[in-house]
């Protein structure tokens, strides 16, 4: 396992450069101790996939990147913004975009509302040039032709690459997904997953939780995989999938390989 | 000859099927079972009972025109219209002097006139028509009704009744009472655990006491509390409290549709960098108020019926200056209560239908076509 506090001395420099930079990290849920002393950097353009089993803290964590949970012990600095309290929150927000398992899209508009409302109130752009971007970014997860279709009208595939469109029209420089493709049917993972590797391809910073193995090989420059709360082992695809140091994570490899 | 003996029959044909369709609907829906016959016959049986005594007492049985009593004591034994005719002057604008009620009749105009392409939604310019009944409305609205400057006499507020009173006070609660309880309604969720405490004590108390006292506070007990002369307005007063005491219905309403909110809503309108206010006014309360438009209507409708309490601290809305009336010697007569009461039921039951109605339009609208927020 590559222990993170080897590189000690330039945390400060590694901060400064890295997109992610998270040491020592504890979070409790009132008594439960969901994070464990998590250390974790990530470099411009990395990309990571975290599996583990249900329950484990992967989300609990990447929500941690973006503020929606807080931490309770230990330093967070996201693209140069460090994290405490409440401090730096709406700066990282507007940098970092996440994808959720179940979409979150709001029913109330229209895709292409969807995808320009956050430009709009957030980024302070015109309507016009807000619009303009939404459809460029459904070009790309290539579904322009629903623009004016209500979220309810699309099927999982589409709502989820919407969800990812409207994430891009605030021109992240991060991206966090969240179990992207495991609301979806089998036959729609694929076009979620064509659009993610798409992105990876393009030099996005990315943090997925993910079970697509497929996906992990292809993409990840780094695999996590976290089992009650600790990051059990952090390693390169190619030795993550053929020679995984512990015991625990050959277990979840073969179960979830598997099936 | 034979074509038409054929169009003869054709046309028997059409209606022996009409009728064995229509005996055919009836079985389906009418009577499907012994349950549902026994139902469909009680229910034939019941309007058979009321509805012919109804239409004989209110149209054929009653009496239309004369000037006094003398015109209603007929051994005919119906309503009594001429009661109505002769007063509906006071019933609807109470004591107002005669040469001004051009003045209440422009506000009813403006008020119509703002709030009706306010509830259509094809009509435009909804921004600067908010801004109208909003702003404009009200002040415009208290300076015909009252007066007292730039050429309008004053008339007080004691001489104003009838339905204009009932109006007036059911139209301010409510438009005070829906902006004041989605706010309590937001602090009471939030995380400020001072402000939740402010919300919950406030829409506790409001919630634990009776109208009819809110309004004896405003109308007998407030004025102690104030220095000689300071005091204000009686009606203005109850208007009030009537609105405090409504928010905090309202308040709990709107909750209800804050709580069918799925907590992912927050997190993406919070991930893609909005503030507090930002999600709340755009994402999440169009979607929650959307969800509690039965609601809503329905604390509306009981504002508009419970204005009718005002009589015991002295102001008269509409059933108020009715009832006043009834006790005229001039009209006393065995038909002239059941008359007066049977108007004001009317009255009451158009303005409550129509905003049930419309809620039900709204609902309908909203639910095949969500609205544009954007
Ligand atoms: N808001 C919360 N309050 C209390 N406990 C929570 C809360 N959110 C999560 N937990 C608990 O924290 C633990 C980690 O949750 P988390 O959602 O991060 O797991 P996960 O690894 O994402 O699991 P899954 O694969 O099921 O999504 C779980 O035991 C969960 O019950
Ligand atoms: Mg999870």
């Amino acid at each position: 396992m590559a222990d993170p506090d080897t590189n000690n001395k330039p945390a400060k420099n590694a901060a400064r450069d890295g997109a992610i930079h998270m040491r020592h990290l504890d979070k409790w849920f009132g008594a439960f101790h969901v994070l464990k002393d998590i250390s974790l950097s990530v470099r411009k353009g990395e990309k990571i996939v975290i599996c583990g089993p249900s329950g484990s803290g992967k989300s609990t964590l990447i929500r941690c990147i973006n503020g929606l949970e807080t931490h309770e012990k230990g330093e967070l600095v996201v693209d140069g913004i460090p994290l405490t309290g409440s401090a730096g929150l709406d700066e990282v927000r507007r940098e970092v975009g996440m994808v959720f398992q179940s979409f979150n899209l709001f029913p109330h508009m229209t895709v292409l509302q969807n995808c320009a409302l956050a430009p709009i109130w957030v980024r302070r752009k015109t309507r016009a040039e807000a619009e303009a971007r939404a459809l460029r970014y459904l070009e790309r997860v290539r579904i322009p032709d629903q623009a004016h279709k209500y979220p309810e009208q699309l099927s999982g595939g589409q709502q989820q690459r919407v969800a990812i469109a409207r994430a891009l029209c605030m021109e992240p420089r991060i991206m966090l997904f969240d179990e992207p493709t495991s609301a979806l049917d089998p036959e729609m993972i694929k076009e979620v997953l064509d659009v993610m590797v798409d992105l990876a391809e393009g030099g996005m910073t990315m943090i997925c939780v993910s079970h697509e193995m497929g996906f992990a090989r292809r993409v990840a420059d780094k695999m996590i995989f976290m089992d009650e709360g600790v990051i059990l082992e952090e390693a390169p695809p190619s030795q993550f999938f053929s020679k995984p140091k512990h015991e625990r994570t050959r277990l979840f490899l073969s179960q979830i390989l598997h099936d | 000859m034979t074509n038409l003996s054929d169009a003869k029959i054709l046309r028997r044909d059409r209606q022996t099927s009409i009728l064995a369709y229509g005996w055919h609907w009836a079985r389906i829906h009418l009577f499907s079972s012994w349950m549902n016959a026994a139902l469909t016959l009680s229910a034939i049986a019941l309007l058979w009972l009321t509805i012919p005594a109804l239409i004989d007492w209110l149209i054929i049985s009653a009496s239309w025109t004369g000037e006094s009593r003398e015109a209603c004591l007929n051994e005919n034994q119906g309503a009594c219209w001429p009661f109505i005719f002769e007063k509906w002057e006071q019933f609807i604008y109470g004591r107002y002097p005669q040469e001004e009620i051009w003045r209440v009749n422009l506000v009813f105009l403006l008020a119509f006139g703002g709030a009706l392409p306010m509830l259509i939604p094809a009509v435009p310019w909804k921004g600067w028509n908010a801004l109208f009944l909003v702003v404009i409305f009200p002040i415009l609205c208290l300076y015909l009704l009252s007066g007292g400057v730039m050429g309008l006499p004053y008339v007080e507020s004691s001489r104003w009744g009838g339905l204009l009173v009932t109006l007036l006070i059911a139209g301010v609660g409510n438009a005070a009472a829906l902006p004041l309880g989605i706010l309590l309604a937001l602090g009471r969720r939030s995380e400020m655990r001072i402000l939740r405490t402010l919300c919950v004590l406030f829409i506790e108390f409001w919630r634990g006491i009776p109208l009819i006292t809110v309004l004896f506070m405003a109308s007998v007990m407030l004025p102690l509390f104030f220095a000689e002369g300071a005091s204000f307005d009686k009606l203005l007063r109850c208007l009030i409290g009537v609105a405090l005491f409504s928010s905090a219905y309202m308040a709990e309403v709107v909750r209800g549709g804050l709580q069918a909110i799925p907590q992912g809503q927050h997190d993406a309108a919070r991930a893609l960098g909005m503030g507090y206010w930002r999600m709340t006014i755009l994402i999440i309360l169009p979607q929650a108020l959307k969800i509690v438009i039965p609601g809503i209507v329905n604390s509306f409708i009981a504002l508009f019926k419970d204005t009718t309490l005002v009589l015991i601290v002295g102001l008269f809305d509409l059933l108020g200056i009715i009832q006043l009336h009834l006790a005229d010697p001039n009209w006393s007569t065995p038909q002239t209560h059941y008359t007066g009461y049977a108007f004001a039921a009317l009255l009451f039951w158009l303005f409550c239908f129509g905003m049930s109605r419309y809620s039900q339009y709204m609902e309908r609208r909203l639910g095949t076509e969500p609205s544009h927020n954007g």
